[in-house]
């Protein structure tokens, strides 16, 4: 159970996506770069698998991020680590990009609430 | 044990309803959910349009914002909100710090870059509230869970253990009962026939010490006899 303590001081918003996405979110402001220590990811057709995946898993180790947000069609690539994630700290949430529009299908929350009321 | 036994049932129908209560709650999450997946879509949708109109006029600018990139201007804090017991987390946006692309599009574009800007802005609130709602699903879902284990470990158990144990010290308790009888009723023969040899050898007056004797245990006998019957 998580307590006051461990989600007190979580207060960024991790981004991994394509390029437009993290720019838009970026320009929102929630980019935070603490040295070498960024807080999100642009992944292209020149990423390979395994940057990505670190990444996430750095991510959702890091004790300062409250949400992760990543492109749907990217967390595809890593599906198996992101269903397999269940903390309820960092939040994982899955958002639409502008080449792949949004599928609630795929999502993994989604995808848990069906599978509870057994759809 | 008997106040083991209702001591049980009282926190197994307690467990029942904040299952209930928190089942409820669960639905109404999954169904905000759901919209706010739809409603976030659209947004997203905006937003993305609205890039593309600065990428238009102001020309490619996801360089010079991924590079400006300093401090977090837009970050989140987390509220409590107890629901039964459990403590549910909220986001909640809140600006800090300057603008760190306030000169973004300064040649052109500003006014697009800007309007870009809120665009997400808003997109990172509805992404924000989304996120609380999705971290409360994951918590009540566990605590659900737990609470669910929990009623049918009462339920099926805890409450059958007890019983069982009060039903064995039920019938141990009959057994002794029924031997009590069983003794007395010898005991009373035993007077019975000691009387009688006693009123043969010593004629018709009978002692009143062996009267007091056989009321005692007629006493004692038909208070168990009752017990029998209502036990």
């Amino acid at each position: 159970m998580s307590t006051i303590s461990t989600h007190k001081d979580r207060n960024f918003i991790a981004v991994i996506g394509d390029e437009d996405s993290v720019t838009g979110l970026l320009l929102a402001g929630v980019g935070h770069v603490d040295g070498a220590n960024k807080n999100f990811l642009v992944v292209d057709s020149k990423t390979p698998l395994s940057k990505i995946e670190e990444t996430f898993l750095e991510f959702t180790k890091r004790k300062d991020i409250a949400i992760i947000l990543i492109n749907q069609h990217i967390a595809e690539y890593i599906r198996q680590l992101v269903d397999d994630y269940d903390q309820a700290f960092p939040t994982i949430l899955e958002i639409p990009s502008k080449d792949h529009p949004y599928d609630p299908e795929k999502d993994s929350v989604l995808k848990r609430v069906q599978r509870l009321f057994g759809e | 044990m008997k106040t083991k036994l209702k001591g049980a049932q009282t926190g197994h129908s307690l467990l029942k309803r904040k299952s209930e209560a928190l089942t409820k709650r669960f639905r109404a999450i999954v169904q905000k959910i759901e919209d706010a997946k739809q409603k976030m879509s659209k947004i997203m949708q905006a937003a993305s349009f609205s890039l593309v109109e600065v990428a238009y006029i102001a020309g490619d600018i996801n360089y010079q914002v991924q590079e400006s990139v300093k401090n977090a201007q837009l970050r989140v804090r987390t509220k409590q909100e107890n629901v039964s017991g459990v403590m549910l987390p909220a986001f909640e946006c809140y600006m800090e710090g300057t603008n760190a692309f306030e000169l973004t599009g300064l040649g052109r574009g500003g006014q697009q870059v800007q309007k870009c800007k809120e665009t997400y802005v808003k997109a990172v609130e509805t992404l924000v509230e989304l996120a609380s709602l999705q971290t409360a699903f994951v918590i009540l879902d566990e605590v659900i869970k737990m609470t669910n284990r929990r009623v049918n470990a009462i339920e099926h158990i805890i409450i059958p253990r007890i019983e069982n144990t009060i039903k064995y010290i039920i019938s141990e308790l009959d057994e002794q009962d029924r031997e009590e009888f069983f003794r007395l009723k010898k005991v009373q023969g035993k007077k019975k026939r000691d009387q009688q040899a006693a009123d043969k050898e010593y004629g018709v007056v009978s002692s009143d010490k062996s009267v007091y004797d056989t009321e005692i245990v007629d006493t004692a006998l038909s208070y168990s006899e009752e017990k029998n019957t209502s036990g």
